[in-house]
């Protein structure tokens, strides 16, 4: 139980061992752990960030999809208009286009009735000078009666 | 063995409690106990140089069961030294005290191994007699690391504050400037100084002695006859178990203190 130069010696060993632990036990080891450390948070860094990212993108998804809703309501509001503007221009075309084949009918009609009419003071008149023939009892001469004739003829006008 | 036919309790502790020593030079202060330093070097050299082993392939990825143990052991002590240093732990102070943790409580789970079991191993296989194999049950051991670790202090004291700002201390605290009490500041302070490591180095010594010497007298009952067998098998066991306990409070102790004197004397008071 006394002291001795055991002291010195266990001194000694203490400190080569206090060494080693110093120079090579610790420092790698400390490394490792901040290493993970370092790799758990920049990990839990990235989950914040993609995270965040997400939220912004399903934002834009959103703002795209109502941008796009907007967009289809204004086109189906035109092609509406356009549709009732065509249905209007084929109602006005078709109007035009019958008109003008009324119009034709009309003076095809009069055509008709004025040919039809000639036709028939041609017939009264031959008419008129059978009857006066047979009033008379004797041929009418047309050549002798033709100024008769063209008056007649165009008092029937 | 001749020693056996002589066998008293006196002879019995005796024997037990002598180191195997050798003369290193003139005087009663160059003795060596070989025995002593053999077992705490194969010791911390065993103990070190598996942590080591395991740390040099130490990766920052999943670690292995082994790397994870020593990590957890680490990262207790790191956390201890955290709370009570606030310098640059990792230059020496948290190294230190994982060194002194591992080392001392290597040394004191010696003391669990059944006494005469390894000494007869010793005598009859390795030829060894009166080979003591628990370093810190020699008091040279413990005052090494208190001195080394006192040695360490004053060191720290002188770096952190200067000279004169140790000196300071040493004469202004703890009761205040006045010059009235510079004596008994100084006196207060070479008390404290002379008790750290008295205290430090004698609370492991006597308690791992004490518990060696508990072995020791329980061994004695045991070879008074069959019932002194019994409740000395019985008891050595309860002894041993809690002794587990005590080996490792105390080397826990011991690291707590290196941790806390060095701190002290990198802070002002």
């Amino acid at each position: 139980m006394n002291i001795n130069f055991t002291l010195i010696s266990q001194a000694i060993a203490f400190s080569v061992f206090i060494w080693f632990t110093v120079k090579f036990v610790w420092p790698p080891l400390l490394r490792a752990i901040e290493e993970r450390q370092k790799t758990i948070a920049d990990g839990l860094a990235a989950g914040e960030r993609g995270r965040h990212e997400l939220e912004l993108a399903s934002q834009r998804s959103s703002e795209v999809l109502k941008e796009a809703k907007q967009r289809a309501a204004e086109i189906v509001l035109q092609a509406e208009k356009r549709a009732s503007e065509i249905v209007e221009e084929a109602k006005k075309a078709a109007k035009e286009e019958g008109d003008r084949i009324v119009t034709a009918a009309k003076a095809d009609i009069e055509h008709e009735m004025f040919s039809a009419k000639e036709v028939l003071r041609q017939h009264v008149a031959e008419l008129a000078v059978a009857g006066a023939a047979k009033i008379l009892r004797r041929e009418v001469d047309a050549k002798a009666h033709a100024d008769l004739l063209v008056a007649i003829r165009e008092d029937l006008k | 063995m001749a020693a056996e036919t002589e066998l008293t309790p006196s002879s019995y502790i005796g024997h037990h409690l002598t180191y195997l020593t050798t003369q290193v030079s003139e005087g009663s202060f160059w003795v060596l106990h070989i025995d002593t330093l053999i077992t705490s070097i194969i010791l911390g050299v065993l103990s070190l140089g598996s942590i080591w082993l395991v740390v040099r392939k130490a990766t920052a990825g999943v670690p292995t069961r082994t790397q994870a143990f020593i990590e957890l052991a680490v990262e207790f002590i790191d956390k201890e030294v955290k709370n009570i240093f606030h310098g640059d732990r990792h230059a020496l102070v948290a190294p230190m005290a994982l060194t002194v943790f591992v080392w001392v409580l290597m040394m004191n789970t010696m003391d669990i191994l059944p006494i005469d079991i390894t000494a007869k191993i010793l005598e009859n296989v390795f030829g060894l007699h009166n080979w003591k194999i628990v370093p810190t049950t020699d008091i040279n051991t413990t005052f090494a690391l208190a001195l080394s670790i006192w040695f360490l202090m004053l060191f720290f004291n002188v770096k952190v504050k200067g000279l004169g700002g140790w000196l300071h201390e040493l004469f202004c605290t703890p009761f205040g400037k006045s010059p009235l009490m510079w004596i008994l500041n100084l006196l207060f302070n070479f008390i404290e100084y002379v008790s750290k490591p008295l205290s430090h180095s004698l609370r492991l010594f006597g308690n791992i002695y004490a518990g060696e010497v508990i072995f020791l007298l329980l061994g004695m009952w045991a070879a008074t006859g069959v019932s002194g067998t019994i409740f000395g098998a019985i008891l050595g066991a309860g002894w041993a178990i809690f002794h587990i306990l005590v080996v490792t409070l105390q080397a826990f102790i011991f690291m707590m203190l290196t941790v806390v004197y060095i701190s002290m004397a990198h802070e002002s008071h």
